[in-house]
């Protein structure tokens, strides 16, 4: 009996490998070659002067040892962070209010349907359009500017993007608009999964909206919950498009608003692969840190945490 | 005793309805900064270079169809593009959500030896920035000649490091291990199994992902722009970019604003459809345990 | 477009009437035009022409002014027995110049099929490719000086390279004006008549002082202090990098002093060219625009009701300095296989006055042929949207003062990063020194083999 079993979970766990074998083998043409490259190429100085390749020589750290001997990198740094989190908080939370209201059954909001489909609208156009439209609407001879001067707020007109806090926040706001209907949908998609019978029973047992949210619905969402946490975090790190196509690539003023990824690019215009390779592999270590430390705060007891629930469902059945 | 209770009561829907009031305004507000964005695209694309020049307006204006008959009428392949564009985005989707679906599946429901090292592996991958590997990618993809193709944007896809994290964690959460276990036990083949049991349970991770994958492929830029080079391979995005990179004779705001709502009209509809699976809750019922 | 089709009609009957003096100071076309068709050396040249460019004006003047030039789709054509293959990449994010530099560099080893043969240049990158090997000299492609001496020089300037051998040439010339607002010249300066107005912006002190003469009237000078910068950077005397070092030439600083001191007294503000702040003075509020016939003809909302062109209420004058914006270059390509059709195309768009002067006819594009444009300089020709002023001797002024030997391949970085800098200087959130020092951590990253000078 025992033997046989085992037999059986040999045989079925060497699909395991074959199911693996798609995304393997695309990712080692796609990604991982071009990645090894990175990684090698930030041992060298290599780079474009005009139609002229200069090295590739190899220099050691040394673009390690430039990267951080201007300290640049670590203001850069700080933008991205500062503008992630302005972007985060707000978006997290009203996407967990969205989530938990479409989900709430006590609430039965009408036409729910309707909201739901309107909330990712935003993400279908594309950031450089977005930013278009942002230009129009936030220009000194704009709506917006002539809005604040006629109810008296302001005298004259504001510019918006030539100040460090309302362009990080105009960042902010445009990349939250772009991403919560993106976060919701996450959300609920989690929320749906959760067996109603779980809600059904809470009713019964007289929880109010707050305590299912709490008790039921978080601890259940949370596998979703750390993917959000550390894919929002992960695209925070690359935080790229948004501000490159508002500040046209400067990071104004005065680079207040370059983020990680934008100081990469600007390697990658003169093909600096050493350069460019020396960041990606900082970028990468920083990532691999920060979403370590958010696995291990949300994440560690996530199906323990399900699984009791489960439990307690089925005993009080 | 009776009054308290009675008064807990009334507390009660009171705060319902005071919630359901917020819940109201919030939502309220929320819409419309969702559909503005909308409204001021399609009252640009309505109006003239010249009345876009002169500043921002709240009506529309009377240059639709005149836009649009310029756009079509010029020498862009719109209708190509849209085509690719369909081509591209459609089979991205598919894929990267099929094969995700399959890898996640692949570290949700066996143990084999390598799996202690594949998980974390295919979660530092997500870490890499992509803009890091794009010029590797496009010196890859030039020597292998698959450049000016099609292929080489579609087929990176089945490696989607981000949908197959959302697929692992959506299985954690949703799909219980006795179901396929009672298929073997029917004796269900694997990758049946797979395919008939596993994929329904996961329509809506599907459709999510498979939105999502759609709408970034479909609004890339930056890598096709460098792959692609003969017209009649070009996606919407990169005929956009050419359209405002139009010299000065032929440039006019009207087209690019036409050509914009011209790009996210498909997209609206492609999402409305799935935006069913979301909306409806496809995936109740079918996990109890 | 009711304006321009207005101009179109004069510059047709005025070109007609040119003919004949352009076509005797024009190039001798006799020999070139045939050879392409039936010479029995084209013959062993390639079947393919592959052309590389951002957009289609190009490929709109070949398809409408090159005889032998039949297109089969929007992508290809043929002329002759070869087929015309168009590679058109946008340039933005840097994108047709990615491309062109990736094929460029794998040249040598491509079939011939897949050689580039001809690519296109704008001025502010052309010397990328000028001074390399990848371009061909002109001259080599039997291009003589003689052929080419009717271009105005800037447009050659721009072309050669440190050897002092022409790489490239142009179909067209942009010299600029200045163009000013009529009404408010009369309300502020008392006069709307070009030669008087000229004296109140004759060089930049007196232009600076008409500044505040207009701000009183609550006018700006300018729509943003960018419009102004070409017309600085066009006359400097030293390279944006000399022994690869990074310079700033005495004209740029003066720029940064001149726009600093504009926008603190509010006599201009700082926006971006083509935004919608910088295009508001269209409409009106607005002194002046510095900028070639294009820009006044068809990107000054000419065609909109109430906007300054449709009223006819722009004048044009020199200004305090000569320039040009715009124009686009043509290069052969080291390795071409198709040297005689190269050669042909080039002597046919920027040599033959008879083409050129239809190219103005139909396209009101301003030709790189200074006999052809001084001939309708003289003529009777007048723009409506100058209120009847005819311009075209001060462009062609303006043409022949420009000096552009001061260029290097870094100039279209530098303009970008030094504008992007000082806007931080110029709305007062760096000093200069911290602005400059902004500038240099810029060209370092772009630029990684130049040197920051020691102060």
């Amino acid at each position: 009996m025992k033997t046989k079993r085992r037999g059986k979970v040999v045989r079925y766990n060497k699909w395991g490998y074959i199911f693996l074998i798609p995304f393997t083998a695309a990712f080692v043409i796609f990604q991982l070659i071009p990645l090894i490259t990175t990684i090698y190429n930030s041992f060298f100085e290599n780079y474009m002067s005009g139609l002229n390749q200069i090295g590739p020589t190899f220099v050691g750290l040394d673009n390690y040892v430039t990267l951080f001997s201007s300290g640049d990198i670590w203001t850069y740094a700080k933008n991205t962070m500062i503008m992630w989190v302005m972007c985060f908080i707000p978006q997290i939370v009203l996407s967990l209010l969205l989530g938990s209201w479409f989900s709430d059954v006590q609430l039965r909001l009408r036409g729910s349907r309707f909201f739901k489909a309107v909330i990712y609208l935003p993400n279908l156009i594309m950031a450089s359009a977005f930013a278009m439209l942002f230009f129009t609407l936030f220009s000194d001879n704009g709506p917006i500017n002539s809005l604040l001067m006629q109810i008296g707020f302001i005298d004259e007109p504001y510019k918006f993007l030539s100040h460090t806090w309302s362009a990080r926040g105009l960042i902010a706001f445009m990349n939250c608009l772009m991403w919560f209907g993106n976060t919701t949908i996450l959300l609920m998609a989690g929320m749906m999964g959760i067996d109603t019978s779980l809600f059904e029973a809470a009713q019964v047992d007289g929880a109010n909206s707050r305590q299912v949210f709490w008790r039921i619905t978080m601890p259940l969402l949370r596998p979703i919950l750390v993917y959000v946490m550390i894919t929002s975090l992960i695209g925070g790190l690359q935080l790229f498009d948004v501000p490159q196509i508002l500040t046209n690539g400067t990071g104004a003023p005065m680079r207040s608003t370059m983020t990680l990824i934008m100081y990469l690019n600007k390697h990658l215009y003169s093909k600096n692969y050493g350069m460019a390779g020396a960041l990606s592999v900082v970028l990468f270590i920083i990532s691999a840190i920060l979403s370590l430390i958010v696995f291990r705060m949300v994440g560690s007891d996530s199906r323990k945490e399900a699984k009791k629930w489960k439990k307690a469902k089925t005993t009080t059945k | 005793m009776e009054e308290s209770k009675n008064n807990n009561k009334v507390k009660k829907s009171m705060s319902i309805h005071a919630r359901r009031a917020i819940a109201y305004v919030v939502l309220i507000l929320v819409t419309f900064l969702c559909l503005f964005w909308f409204y001021v695209l399609f009252v640009n694309a309505t109006r003239s270079n010249g009345e876009l020049q002169k500043g921002f307006s709240w009506v529309p204006s009377t240059h639709l169809i005149e836009n649009f008959k310029n756009l079509s009428a010029g020498t862009l392949p719109i209708w190509s593009g849209l085509k690719n564009s369909v081509i591209v985005s459609g089979l991205s989707a598919i894929l990267s959500v099929y094969f995700s679906a399959m890898t996640a599946y692949a570290i949700h429901a066996y143990d084999f030896k390598l799996k202690r090292f594949a998980y974390p592996f295919i979660l530092m991958i997500m870490m890499i920035p992509t803009q890091v590997t794009a010029l590797g990618f496009v010196k890859l993809v030039k020597n292998i000649s698959l450049d000016d193709s099609l292929i080489p944007l579609i087929c990176t896809t089945i490696a989607a490091p981000v949908t197959f994290f959302y697929m692992k964690q959506y299985m954690d959460s949703s799909l219980p291990m006795s179901l396929v276990e009672a298929a073997r036990m029917d004796g269900c083949g694997e990758l049946k199994t797979f395919n008939r049991i596993v994929m329904p349970i996961m329509k809506p991770a599907l459709a999510v992902q498979g939105i999502f994958t759609f709408v970034s492929s479909w609004n890339n830029y930056f890598v096709p722009a460098l792959v692609l080079q003969s017209d009649d391979k070009k996606t919407l995005p990169i005929l956009l970019a050419q359209l405002r990179s139009a010299d000065w004779l032929k440039f006019d705001m009207g087209q690019v604003y036409m050509m914009i709502a011209f790009s996210i009209f498909p997209v609206i509809v492609v999402y409305l459809f799935l935006s069913r699976y979301i909306v409806q809750g496809v995936a109740l019922g079918s996990v109890k345990e | 477009m009711r304006k321009a089709q207005t101009m179109k009609r004069v510059l047709a009957g005025l070109a007609a009437a040119t003919l004949a003096v352009t076509g005797l100071a024009g190039c001798s076309d006799d020999s070139s035009s045939t050879t392409s068709t039936d010479d029995s050396e084209v013959t062993e040249e390639g079947k393919v022409l592959n052309i590389y460019c951002w957009n289609e004006e190009f490929k709109s003047r070949l398809t409408d002014h090159y005889a032998d030039y039949e297109e089969v789709d929007s992508t290809t054509g043929t002329i002759g027995d070869v087929t015309v293959v168009w590679n058109i990449t946008p340039s933005d994010d840097n994108a047709y110049q990615d491309n062109l530099d990736a094929t460029l560099l794998e040249q040598a080893d491509a079939d011939d099929d897949d050689k580039i043969d001809i690519f296109l240049v704008e001025a502010d990158y052309a010397l990328k490719y000028v001074d390399t090997d990848y371009t061909m000299s002109v001259s080599d492609l039997g291009l003589t000086d003689d052929e080419l001496s009717e271009q105005y020089q800037y447009t050659k300037d721009v072309m050669t390279d440190s050897d002092g051998v022409l790489k490239g040439v142009s179909w067209q010339a942009c010299p600029g004006v200045l163009f000013y607002n009529r009404e408010i010249a009369l309300e502020v300066l008392g006069t709307d008549d070009p030669d008087e107005v000229q004296a109140y912006v004759s060089d930049w002190d007196t232009f600076n002082e008409t500044a505040a003469t207009l701000k009183e009237a609550g006018y700006t000078i300018t729509s943003t202090v960018n419009d102004t910068y070409r017309v600085y950077s066009n006359n400097v005397t030293s390279k944006w990098v000399e022994d690869g070092e990074i310079n700033i030439d005495d004209n740029i600083v003066a720029w940064v002093e001149d726009s600093k001191a504009l926008v603190d007294a509010g006599y201009t503000g700082t926006s971006d060219l083509w935004s919608d702040d910088w295009s508001a003075g269209f409409y009106g509020n607005v002194f002046c625009y510095f900028g070639p016939a294009w820009l006044v003809n068809f990107s000054m909302a000419a065609d909109t009701e109430g906007s300054v062109g449709y009223e006819g209420n722009w004048g044009a004058c020199e200004g305090p300095q000569g320039f040009y914006w715009g124009g686009t270059w043509i290069c052969a390509a080291t390795g071409t296989d198709n040297e005689t059709l190269v050669a042909d195309i080039m002597r046919t768009l920027t040599c033959d006055a008879d083409v050129m002067t239809e190219i103005v006819e139909d396209d009101d594009d301003f030709v790189n042929n200074q006999s052809a444009m001084e001939a309708l300089a003289d003529s009777d020709y007048s723009s409506d949207i100058l209120g009847g002023q005819n311009p075209l001797s001060m462009y062609c002024a303006n043409a022949e003062s420009i000096d552009l030997s001061n260029t290097s391949i870094y100039d279209q970085g530098c303009t970008e990063e030094f504008q992007a800098a000082m806007k931080n200087y110029f709305e007062g959130n760096a000093t200069y020194e911290e602005a400059l020092d902004l500038f240099y951590t810029a060209i370092q990253e772009k630029y990684p083999e130049l040197t920051v000078p020691e102060e």
